[in-house]
């Protein structure tokens, strides 16, 4: 698909891909074309009008015209820069002089192209319309008045995130005068006259946004219109210190800046002030860009704690954990089973390392074929087991893009309905199917996909004997010929006249009945969507989420995912649970159970490490630390310390026990010993993007290949279907674990999430039993939710939702009103 | 007299003049003579005539040359560069400065900080504000670079004070509400050059 191709840029010849914008292949070959409303990875909006250039002679926008072989572009002539120069001008209009106050504080576009287009005076004018400063949210906070409807906002919340929350409305603005468009250049009359119309609105109609609150909007505001509320004339931008790190909240692994300075004048302690991002190559949700207050902040060094923490260490049979912590922190962990046989216990990343491994055998290779940003590129795309909406944004993103800029379908099997996905596209099936049917979901892909040379004959068989065909009487419309006569009253002559006429016809056709649509929850007409949904689709992807891993059939279904891998010529990716699942499967080995004296490390135990501030010793945040992660992208990316930390760290500790490695980044190297990691010193680990969007962030794990026998997939089994009061384990979203809850900004409670007709069943709080034991909690009504399963989140750990969940994610529960 | 002359320095070549100057006087009855001749002749008032208009004029003229410090002080120029002031606005009364921050990134003493929020007015509100005049070296950057001209340096040039602090708060430099008659435009270090007005480019308005 992509071919390489020369074009020539004002002379000079550059190589770029075929079918690729000429906006985007002059950045990535370091050539200035101004664009305002252009959004590398989203559709082009045209609303700016800037990025005008002349290619072959005629006038085409840079954003929107694809570059072909050959190709002359010439970037500025006279006649565009006067263009130009005029929209600068339109922007400039009534825009209020604030930029003294404004929280762009000079990183402001109009500011840089006015200035670039070197705009001194202002040929054009029109009364104002008041527009009002609206909160749109607990944290959107837009300034109608700043805006000058570039539609950044409108196109990333479409494009990219997916939840289409914000549109464009009318301004109520004075109407432009007919006889301007004789006055100044025919493009800037055009987007003049659209800004005069426009302000962004909610789409839903009110003036609260009904969104993630994700706040990529924010971020891709190229003026100060719109600002975290927040953040709001806080602090200058100028003012804050960047720090590069990675997001610690789930296995996405963004790329983050921490911003920080003093807290006030009283108080010089540092401060995080807010999270932004490389919006162009990067999506943040709600939970990276606005929970970073999680510090633990500690005055000083308490030795007696530490010596308790020692001592706690020496007597412990195991370590609790979870997966909120870095490579190194695990390999520490792992060194003190290898040193002093500690059990290591995870209950997210366990289920998923015997998946992976299940996985790796009949797959032949210990990693998942594919990643996130190649899914990104396919045009077809399949989640199986994953709430999408809640479990991974980057997953999700995926899932929306493909849909949005690649022309693509999607399937999504999940057993708990979700409106977003089905609006995210209309060439989406979504399958409600029971839980416990993932391994006929995955039949069923293998049906539709496989290249069936490549399938075992016992697959085959059972595949094909799930298929029957059936007499339908269809109902067709034929064209029929009638011939008349008719008598022409004038003359009287008659004539014989042809007509075709339509007519609907039964017919008897044979047609091909798919029990494993049916028993997965599709409709009958299935089939003939299907084809439609099918047409010009060339490349092919799988999301893989958490439900499969804590699936009774686990393994079956590992057997399976590897089969379609192979057979079907697909792209595999699948869902680490938590922030470095992926790194604590590769680095640690982990134990089932726990037992004897408990060591919680960020989780309840005998003796509690922790760094929520609660426990028996102090450790630093993940804000407050060096290391490195492993993303679902299969990278491990480096983070770093935004925060002081005053106290003792998880090496210090190791130190006392005899593991005698100075910094905590002195164990980066050591990774190398674990399957996939390289030796690489942490302070040569670059953490950026390149001007062509390419990732440069730590290094990329080796996927190690390792053919192994022949292996079988199982038929599946219907008697681990559940009925009956279901729960699902599953957070809302922004809340990933106790750090995101910890933050001021990320208010989702911990309560039971249904749909709103089973919430309004439910009442205001309810007991759910697991059996053995239950839990109160209230009931908040999920308005995308659709069904009778509820979801219980899992984000705090001291509730220990895990072990009422046991090895599964789908539970069965009484639930009484109380 | 050229260079030369001066340079050389071998005495009897140039062409010095000796003054013609009286004998002093050898006897006591030869030098009471001489004091009680240069007594009556009135030398003594030509070295003190200056002195004694200055005196006339100081006491009879109202031309007083000195001031009773520090009950009074003199006017200093516009251009001297002492405590800050803040100013407030004529027309509202309320304090001019819009929290932009600029005072505070330009300094090059690092003295200056500022914290702001967004108020119940929707506006940007200086919540705090201070200078630290430890560090402070009075090198006007900040008045100059201020785009509303309210930080501006005063005439207080006495620094000594028994705490830094009384110098150093927002309220303690801003313009006291009830002397805002008295204040005065700044016309010194970033000013508003007087023919400002000239050098503008007018925005057209649909009004």
């Amino acid at each position: 698909m992509s071919n390489e191709i020369t074009i020539k840029i004002d002379g000079i010849e550059y190589k770029t891909q075929e079918g690729e914008y000429i906006l985007n292949a002059a950045r990535a070959n370091d050539i200035f074309i101004p664009a305002i409303c252009y959004l590398t990875r989203c559709s082009p909006t045209l609303a700016c009008r800037i990025c005008l250039v002349e290619a072959d002679g005629k006038r085409v926008y840079a954003c929107n015209a694809k570059a072909k072989d050959g190709m002359e572009v010439t970037t500025t002539t006279e006649e565009i820069l006067e263009e130009r120069r005029a929209i600068m001008e339109v922007y400039d209009v009534n825009h209020p002089l604030q930029c003294g106050v404004c929280d762009q504080s000079g990183e402001c576009e109009l500011q840089n192209y006015t200035l670039e287009l070197g705009v001194d005076s202002q040929s054009y004018m029109i009364p104002d319309t008041k527009r009002e400063t609206i909160e749109w949210s607990s944290i959107l906070h837009y300034d109608a008045g700043l805006c000058i409807v570039c539609e950044r906002c409108t196109t990333v919340c479409k494009d990219m995130m997916g939840d289409s929350a914000i549109k464009t409305g009318p301004r109520g603005g004075e109407k432009l005068g007919k006889e301007q468009k004789s006055l100044m250049p025919k493009d800037a009359y055009a987007m003049w006259n659209k800004l005069q119309k426009s302000v962004i609105v909610p789409s839903n109609g009110t003036d609260q946004t009904n969104c993630s609150d994700c706040g990529e909007c924010i971020a891709v505001c190229p003026v100060g219109a719109l600002v975290s509320k927040d953040f709001v004339y806080t602090t200058n931008a100028w003012e804050l210190k960047r720090v590069p790190a990675t997001c610690a909240h789930c296995s996405s692994g963004c790329q983050i800046y921490y911003e920080t300075k003093h807290t006030s004048i009283e108080d010089k302690t540092e401060k995080i002030y807010r999270v932004t991002n490389e919006w162009n190559y990067v999506s943040l949700c709600g939970a990276g860009r606005f929970g970073y207050d999680f510090e633990n902040r500690v005055e000083g060094k308490d030795k007696e704690a530490f010596d308790r923490a020692v001592e706690a260490l020496k007597k412990a049979d195991t370590i609790k954990f979870n997966s909120v912590i870095t490579n190194e922190e695990a390999l520490m962990l792992q060194t003190l089973k290898d040193e002093f046989g500690k059990k290591l216990v995870n209950s997210d990343a366990y289920a998923f390392q015997q998946f992976l491994r299940a996985y790796s055998k009949p797959a032949g290779q210990i990693l998942y074929g594919s990643d996130f940003k190649e899914i990104m590129k396919t045009d077809f795309v399949i989640s199986v087991g994953a709430s999408l909406r809640n479990d991974n944004p980057n997953a999700r993103y995926a899932f929306n893009n493909i849909q949005k800029m690649n022309k693509g379908s999607g399937l999504y099997f999940h057993p708990i309905a979700d409106s977003l996905i089905s609006d995210m596209g209309k060439n989406i099936v979504t399958f409600a199917h029971k839980v416990g049917q993932e391994e006929a979901v995955l039949y069923l892909i293998l049906d539709l996909f496989a290249d069936k040379s490549k399938l075992a004959e016992d697959t085959i068989d059972y595949i094909n004997s799930f298929h029957s065909t059936k007499t339908v009487i269809v109902k067709e419309k034929v064209m029929k010929s009638i011939t008349e006569t008719v008598t022409d009253k004038a003359t009287g002559e008659s004539k014989e006249i042809t007509k075709k006429v339509p007519e609907m016809v039964e017919k008897e056709v044979e047609v091909d009945v798919n029990e494993l649509v049916t028993l997965v929850g599709g409709d009958s007409k299935f089939a003939d969507t299907f084809t439609k949904i099918m047409k010009k689709k060339e490349t092919f992807s799988l999301i893989i989420g958490e439900d499969l891993y804590y699936h009774p059939k686990a393994k079956n279904l590992a057997n399976l995912v590897a089969l379609i891998e192979t057979s079907c010529n697909m792209k595999v990716a699948m869902i680490p649970p938590k922030t470095n699942s992926l790194g604590v499967a590769l680095i640690c080995e982990l134990d089932e159970s726990e037992d004897g004296y408990v060591v919680g490390y960020n989780e309840i135990g005998d003796f509690e490490i922790s760094a929520l501030g609660s426990g028996d010793f102090d450790i630093p945040a993940m804000n407050q630390q060096e290391g490195t992660l492993t993303n679902m992208n299969k990278r491990v990316t480096p983070t770093n310390s935004a925060l002081e930390y005053k106290g003792y760290e998880l090496n210090d500790l190791m130190k006392s026990l005899g593991c005698n490695q100075d910094l905590t980044i002195d164990w980066t190297p050591l990774l190398a010993s674990k399957r996939g990691f390289i030796s690489a010193n942490f302070d040569d680990l670059p953490n950026g993007y390149t001007n062509s969007g390419e990732e440069n962030r730590g290094y990329a794990l080796e996927n190690l290949m390792k053919r192994d026998s022949d292996f079988e997939v199982n038929k599946f089994d219907d008697s681990i279907v559940l009925d009956g009061e279901i729960a699902y384990r599953c957070n809302p979203q922004r809340q990933f674990n106790d750090f995101t809850d910890k933050t001021h900004q990320i208010f989702e409670s911990f309560s039971l999430y249904a749909s709103p007709s089973k919430a309004k069943a439910l009442g205001d709080k309810v007991e759910v039993n697991f059996g053995k034991e239950s839990m109160v909690l209230g009931v908040v009504a999920d308005d995308r939710m659709g069904g009778d399963i509820v979801s219980i989140p899992d984000f705090k750990s001291d509730k220990d939702v895990y072990s009422l969940f046991g090895r599964d994610r789908y539970k069965i529960v009484t639930i009484k009103k109380v | 007299m050229s260079l030369e002359e001066f340079k050389n320095r071998n005495v009897g070549e140039q062409s010095y003049r000796m003054l013609d100057l009286e004998h002093t006087p050898e006897t006591g009855l030869g030098k009471f003579g001489q004091v009680a001749k240069r007594t009556v002749k009135g030398e003594l008032f030509v070295g003190l005539w200056v002195t004694l208009r200055e005196m006339k004029n100081a006491l009879f003229g109202g031309k007083m040359h000195t001031i009773k410090y520090p009950l009074e002080k003199l006017p200093i120029s516009p251009r001297y560069r002492a405590i800050h002031d803040m100013l407030r606005l004529l027309e509202s009364g309320h304090y001019r400065c819009i929290g932009c921050g600029l005072c505070e990134k330009i300094c090059i003493s690092d003295c200056i900080k500022m914290d702001t929020r967004y108020d119940e007015n929707q506006r940007k509100e200086v919540s705090e504000y201070t200078i630290n005049f430890g560090r402070c070296i009075f090198c006007g950057y900040c008045a100059e670079v201020c785009p509303e001209l309210a930080i501006v340096h005063g005439g207080r040039y006495e620094t000594a004070s028994e705490q830094r602090a009384s110098f150093s708060l927002f309220e303690d430099m801003l313009t006291p509400i009830d002397a805002l008659k008295q204040q005065k435009e700044f016309d010194g270090f970033g000013a508003v050059s007087p023919n400002a007005d000239e050098n503008i480019k007018k925005t057209p308005l649909a009004y």
